[in-house]
């Protein structure tokens, strides 16, 4: 084991999948230097010219990923802030995640994007966005989004691994945090698809990933002085979904608050609230919550960021309201939590 | 006149294409083939000098009306007819369809329903050979419309920037869907750009198939010696409307019967001195389109079972 900070993870991944496999590039701007937060700083020393900076042109640059990944090579292309993928989006959707489909697999696209997002540091409405909802939606794409460094690393290097197109959303706000890694080159390897119990318990569950598991945790932590036992589930594959670990949890528990820092509307919370209620009808006790930001775009000042990020104390409110829902009877109206 | 090493190779071949391409005209007008069908007939000079430069390792990406390129390139008739028919047994089992044909293992990528969008993929697939070293070009066709685009230009700047091994072929039909080239751009010869980035251009007549030859043949040797790219700006015109169905009548007529007079197969044919051959060529060439129709039109649809397939890796049954 090592204690990594989540951003050195993330260049550890980086560093073992460019020694194993000669395949493997990195590509972005700015990236030799290392980008604004330091994730592939020092890399170009160890590998040279398969670390590329590009000029900034994301739409060209994320087509150029896929035409290599075509081409024989596993590219990892980084989009500095995720809110420039719109610039993106033809290349990523029509093209990355269509090929293999389109061509019934006479073409694959072994391709990741790393993108870092969250409203953090009042960067404002076009460097904040959390989107993992908009890529969730389309056929042939892989979303993970992890929240410790052992899932960084271990994320990280099952998503270069893959043949399919891999969109790997990193929070800037996870960067310093520090976790431990196994230590060697597979084993700190995670699968995609698999969400994982966190904090076990029988009384509700809250289901996150990424930053806001820090939230879900500690709101599972206040819930736990008042004899509430929260079990919290870190989804950090999104699509696909771990439904099965999902289900398995609300079987136990009846309960279930969905939490994540972007915009509730239309948020990734209402797939995941649809497909439970779709399958475990049955054993939910109450209505699902759903925990998220407001349908506003981030904010920039730090007070109005503040109120923009749902807090621990929406958690808390979302999980005392659907433990307080005295029975199915009653069939109250499906809840919806803004912070 | 200029001699090409292989003329009747290349005779036959746009014979190929013409027929294929009025066969796919016929079935649409049948109701044999469904869809939004874009026809290249009249630029089959384009499609076959460029393919006769290349070696069978390059990578070509088509648009959205490349039936041409990847006949030219090698693709099995019948199974291009199947795919565009929706068949099963089709290149791409009836799950891509005209815009998205592929045939990979003859040097024929794919093609993109984008306009420009299969530009940025050629210039990934010439910075992959850079990696690799599998010395594999990479080329992308692609119209006038494409010129006005973003991806366009940033792909432009990549490749000189960079120095990559790839060939773009502007073939210039003067027409971007249904209006002219001077209702998108003040800039007359898309060349021009390649020029602003550093990048050798060249502008040819793009009907005369031995032409584009030897330009395709500077641009290949340049690429290979570590040049970088050449960027080819072919003029030419579509016979046909933007699509199947295209009542056309944003052009003159007397504008078709001028670019009828300049069919690149006949040109060619005069050029080489190919009078006595042409005949037989074409011959042929409907030959392998009949026998192409009766397998595809025979060939079983594509499959409901197949659905769900291919959509991920992890989903391939």
């Amino acid at each position: 084991m090592s204690t990594l900070r989540y951003i050195d993870a993330i260049r550890t991944a980086l560093d073992i999948e460019l020694r194993r496999d000669p395949s493997v590039v990195a590509l972005g701007e700015d990236v030799t230097y290392g980008g604004p937060f330091g994730a592939t700083k020092g890399l170009a020393d160890t590998y040279g010219t398969r670390i590329k900076d590009t000029p900034i042109s994301e739409a060209t640059v994320m087509g150029l990923t896929v035409g290599a990944a075509l081409s024989g090579l596993r590219p990892v292309m980084e989009v500095m802030y995720i809110d420039f993928i719109t610039l993106a989006m033809d290349q990523l959707v029509n093209h990355g995640a269509k090929l293999r489909y389109m061509t019934d697999g006479l073409l694959q696209v072994p391709m990741v994007i790393r993108a870092q997002g969250g409203a953090r540091g009042s960067m404002g409405a076009h460097h904040s966005q959390s989107l993992e909802a908009w890529f969730a939606h389309v056929p042939g794409l892989t979303v993970v989004a992890p929240s410790t460094p052992a899932d960084a690393q271990g994320l990280l290097q099952s998503a270069i691994r893959s043949d399919d197109p891999v969109l790997y959303l990193e929070h800037r706000g996870l960067y310093w945090q520090k976790g431990e890694v196994p230590d060697g080159d597979d084993a700190a390897l995670v699968p995609i698809g698999r969400a994982i119990v966190r904090r076990a318990g029988s009384d509700v569950t809250i289901a996150s990933w990424s930053h806001m598991m820090g939230a879900a945790l500690a709101a599972a932590d206040q819930l736990a002085a008042d004899g509430i036992e929260a079990e919290v589930i870190d989804l950090r594959s999104l699509l696909p979904l771990d439904l099965d670990a999902l289900l398995g949890s609300v079987g136990r528990t009846g309960r279930l608050v969905i939490a994540h820092e972007a915009v509730t509307q239309g948020g990734l919370g209402a797939e995941i609230a649809a497909q439970v209620q779709e399958r475990a009808w049955a054993e939910l006790a109450a209505p699902i919550a759903r925990v998220g930001a407001p349908f506003v775009p981030p904010p920039f000042a730090p007070e109005l960021e503040r109120a923009f990020v749902p807090d621990v104390d929406a958690i808390v409110a979302a999980a005392r309201r659907v433990l307080d829902t005295p029975s199915r009877a009653a069939r109250p109206s499906p809840q919806s939590v803004e912070a | 006149m200029t001699s090409v090493p292989d003329p009747l190779g290349m005779l036959e071949r746009m014979w190929l294409i013409r027929a294929f391409e009025e066969r796919v005209s016929e079935l649409y007008a049948r109701n044999q083939i469904a869809g939004l069908l874009h026809l290249g007939i009249g630029q089959e000079g384009v499609a076959v000098g460029l393919a006769w430069g290349l070696e069978p390792r390059d990578r070509l990406f088509g648009g959205h009306r490349a039936h041409a390129h990847a006949l030219a390139r090698g693709a099995d008739p019948a199974r291009l007819l199947m795919e565009i028919a929706g068949r099963a047994t089709g290149y791409c089992g009836g799950k891509g369809g005209t815009m998205h044909i592929a045939a990979p293992e003859t040097g024929f990528v794919t093609a993109t329903g984008v306009v420009a969008g299969n530009i940025p993929l050629a210039l990934g697939s010439a910075y992959a050979s850079t990696v690799s070293g599998d010395g594999a070009l990479g080329v992308v066709a692609f119209g006038d419309g494409a010129g006005q685009t973003g991806s366009f230009h940033e792909s432009l700047n990549i490749a000189a920037l960079w120095g990559l091994p790839l060939l773009f072929v502007c073939e210039n039909n003067g027409y971007a869907e249904f209006s002219p080239l001077s209702a998108h751009t003040k800039v007359e010869r898309l060349a021009r750009h390649a020029e602003t980035y550093g990048i050798p251009a060249v502008t040819v007549d793009g009907n005369d198939a031995a032409a584009v030859l030897a330009a395709v043949r500077d641009g290949v040797d340049r690429a290979r010696a570590g040049g970088g790219p050449t960027f080819i700006e072919a003029l030419t015109y579509r016979l046909r409307g933007h699509y199947e169905g295209d009542p056309g009548k944003y052009r003159e007529l007397s504008e078709l019967a001028d670019w009828k007079q300049k069919d690149p197969i006949a040109r060619f044919v005069a050029d080489q001195g190919l009078e006595a051959e042409s005949p037989a060529a074409e011959a042929r060439a409907r030959a392998i389109v009949d026998a192409a129709t009766d397998a595809a039109l025979a060939a079983p649809h594509a499959s409901v079972d197949q659905l769900r397939t291919q959509v991920t890796a992890e989903a391939v049954a």
